[in-house]
């Protein structure tokens, strides 16, 4: 049997989503203007809102949506689907109980391992982050990791998130988990993928990457969110919906009821992303977390973060949906004993959930900064959750007569000589999850004994050391470079047209 | 006997009971108390109190939020007494509030509100997603003290600095201080955009701004 667990159950299960239809309803969910005519074409209520903010459009409004409608868009999502590498090989399968590491996404610091301290993140930091999880077998895809801060000295901002999938691309073979920043860069970003996959059909056909679109808590899908999902449906690249809620602060205080916020959001966005492209591939994900008492952050080390998570994971496959959930995080600022403690916890745990896409490892100080050292020691955790998910396991043909010990004593005796046998050696590989040189098991005296973090970093250069840049066509790297600039110039047009609207308005 | 009322009073906001708060309040008015001396001397330390203790780990957020809101009845019952009688408690200073334009996310800022407010500042919240003329604007029309920007998105942060730019070149500063907050917001990234100080929390901003209006009442009487 494989180990795994439950938080909830059908019957509350059951409960939850009948509350979250119930909120569809009434109060309802913000929607940005861009899905207003599609959901009233769908025989939406829509009420048109008062202007909410400045920056939203006049047209925002809150939909009021029917749980028939809901059923039946969920009943278009694909049960499962596939991203591929490079080589067109399928890598990370969203679907089942299937398990998937990825680094955390969209850290702006990085935490400095000569200085110890946090400082802003740069491409360097992000291409050795992309090295490091190119050569770990732990991490099924990369992530857009890091914001690049010094990309802006020659790039518009506006398009930092086309940038990091820029330099992500160039360097990695492996599938990518990624996002926009705005509801324009989501083009470009696209284009680029369908660069590197031979065009837009082949992009759809094999996707490298799974693009996280956010909701605002509470049951708000603004603007830029909902912009993002309906781009997406059309183009029929999978979206990975990542609704926050914080217990107590953007949800209900109690675990039971954000579950039941973040199947509302959820199950929002999943209704909008059908109705635009019905059949599109979209994954039930979120980052629930507590909101700490104390400082009013999201404490994403925290037993009941992963527990928010569980739960949210858990009515998506109650639904038969591709799941995501973000643990592996910690709130500690060093690759310290709470770092460790609180990674290897919540890995274990989302690995015995069987959740398809699990993102957060490396990242320090509640999601504020990203630390490669720790990246190289969460895929220790992530291996032995993996092990532990694989449960014990009772092996057929390598051992004679299918027993589990008389076999192997039959050609032992009591002389207690197991190491030399063939079962040893064909089984040891299989049976045990054999750590790397940063997890410590030896002996004292043979070697000056070092703490984890001396061994993370001596890891992190030994994988950086071996680590192979993928030769990539001439004439792709030329067409990224295309689409770099033309998204570029057209970030810089925009830009000088707002300042003239701001100038002239004031 | 008034030391009992005091000392109820004090306990009615540690202990967030809007109702007693006001009761304590209405007794207040009843028994001839000074209104300013029930603030002053009773539910005034008891914010002084609950602040304290939220500080130090013992009190939380939704503890102080209901500390603040049992403050805010009693001074609701006690302010009508205050003005007939001319001794309005004394306001701390003006202060606008506001997020970064683009950022509609606001229970820092509303934290912030509710602790400044509670403990005697006049606060004028813009709301969500506020353009720096917005800020500008309400700053002047109020003669505002202190300008606070909230950010929560890195992206939404360069819109606290826009802020501070536009409260320059309207010549707004030095006297106005402008201050900044936000999950994402440093020392450093305050240090870099001009801002007169940053805080972790509702706590600390109540500090800065106390420390801030100091600043600006010894500049306002500082010999020419």
């Amino acid at each position: 049997m494989r180990p795994s667990i439950q938080l909830l159950g059908p019957d509350l299960i059951g409960r939850i989503l009948s509350e979250a239809f119930e909120l569809l309803m009434n109060p309802g969910v913000r929607v940005g203007s861009a899905t207003v005519e599609l959901l009233r074409s769908a025989g939406v209520d829509v009420t048109v809102a008062e202007k909410v903010a400045d920056h939203l459009a006049d047209h925002d409004g809150v939909a009021h949506i029917p749980e028939p409608l809901v059923r039946r868009c969920l009943a278009s999502v694909p049960r499962d689907f596939h991203l591929y590498n490079r080589k067109g090989e399928k890598t990370v399968h969203y679907g089942g109980d299937d398990v998937h590491f990825d680094p955390g996404s969209c850290c702006v610091q990085m935490l400095d391992p000569d200085t110890m301290e946090a400082r802003l993140s740069e491409t360097r930091d992000l291409v050795r982050i992309v090295q490091v999880t190119e050569m770990l077998p732990q991490f099924a895809a990369q992530s857009t990791a890091v914001v690049c801060n010094d990309a802006g000295n020659d790039l518009p901002s506006a398009i930092g998130d086309l940038y990091r999938l820029f330099i992500v691309l160039q360097h990695s073979d492996k599938p990518v988990v990624t996002g926009s920043f705005s509801a324009s860069g989501l083009e470009g970003m696209i284009d680029l993928l369908a660069a590197d996959s031979g065009g837009l059909d082949k992009l759809r056909r094999q996707p490298r990457a799974v693009f996280d679109v956010c909701p605002s808590p509470p049951l708000n899908w603004s603007e830029f969110g909902s912009h993002n999902l309906l781009d997406l449906a059309r183009a029929g690249v999978p979206a990975e919906i990542v609704s926050m809620p914080l217990a107590g602060g953007t949800a209900p205080v109690t675990l039971a009821g954000s579950v039941t916020q973040h199947a509302a959001e959820a199950l929002a966005g999943i209704t909008l992303h059908q109705l635009a492209g019905p059949g599109s591939p979209i994954v039930w994900g979120g980052a629930p977390a507590i909101f700490d008492m104390r400082t009013g952050g999201a404490p994403m080390g925290a037993v009941e973060t992963a527990m928010l998570n569980l739960a949210c994971a858990e009515v998506g496959k109650h639904l038969g949906l591709p799941t995501h959930a973000y643990l592996v995080a910690t709130d500690s600022k060093f690759v310290d004993a709470q770092a460790g403690a609180e990674s290897a916890r919540s890995a274990t745990l989302g690995a015995l959930a069987g959740i398809n896409m699990i993102s957060g490892a490396g990242m320090l100080e509640s999601l504020a900064c990203h630390s490669v050292e720790k990246l190289v020691m969460d895929a220790e955790w992530i291996a032995s959750a993996q092990r532990l998910a694989r449960g014990i396991e009772v092996h057929g043909g390598e051992v004679p007569g299918h027993t589990l010990a008389t076999a192997m004593f039959a050609q032992t005796g009591l002389s207690g000589e197991f190491l030399q046998l063939k079962e040893t050696r064909a089984l040891f590989r299989q049976e045990q999850y054999l750590p790397s040189s940063l997890i410590d098991r030896s002996a004292r005296g043979s070697e000056p004994p070092s703490d984890v973090f001396t061994r993370a970093r001596a890891r992190v250069d030994q994988l950086v050391g071996k680590y192979r840049k993928p030769s990539l066509p001439e004439d792709v790297l030329q067409k990224f470079q295309a689409i770099l600039n033309r998204e570029a110039g057209k970030a810089r047009a925009a830009a000088a047209a707002s300042e003239k609207l701001s100038i002239s308005s004031s | 006997m008034s030391d009992e009322l005091f000392g109820a009073m004090l306990q009615s906001i540690v202990d967030g009971a809007p109702d007693k708060a006001s009761d304590l309040a209405r007794q207040a008015l009843a028994t001839g108390v000074d209104p300013l001396e029930a603030v002053n001397r009773g539910f005034a330390v008891g914010i002084k109190f609950a602040g304290d203790q939220f500080g130090c780990g013992e009190m939380f957020l939704p503890d102080l939020l209901a500390s603040a809101e049992a403050m805010k009845a009693a001074i609701k019952i006690l302010e009508p007494e205050m003005l007939k009688r001319g001794s309005q408690r004394a306001t701390l200073g003006k202060i606008v509030l506001g997020t970064a334009r683009g950022d509609i996310h606001d229970i820092g800022k509303n934290l912030v509100a509710t602790i400044l407010s509670a403990s005697g500042f006049q606060i004028f919240d813009l709301g969500t997603s506020v353009t720096p003329e917005q800020f500008v604007a309400k700053a002047k029309e109020v003669d505002a003290d202190i300008v606070g920007i909230s950010a929560l998105l890195t992206t939404t942060m360069a819109g606290q600095k826009a802020v501070i730019e536009a409260l320059d070149r309207n010549a707004l500063r030095p006297r106005l201080k402008a201050i900044i907050g936000g999950a994402a917001v440093t020392s450093k990234w305050a240090a870099e955009i001009g801002a007169d100080g940053f805080s972790r929390n509702a706590i600390d901003a109540l500090e800065l701004a106390k420390n801030l209006m100091r600043n600006i009442t010894n500049q306002g009487t500082a010999p020419a």
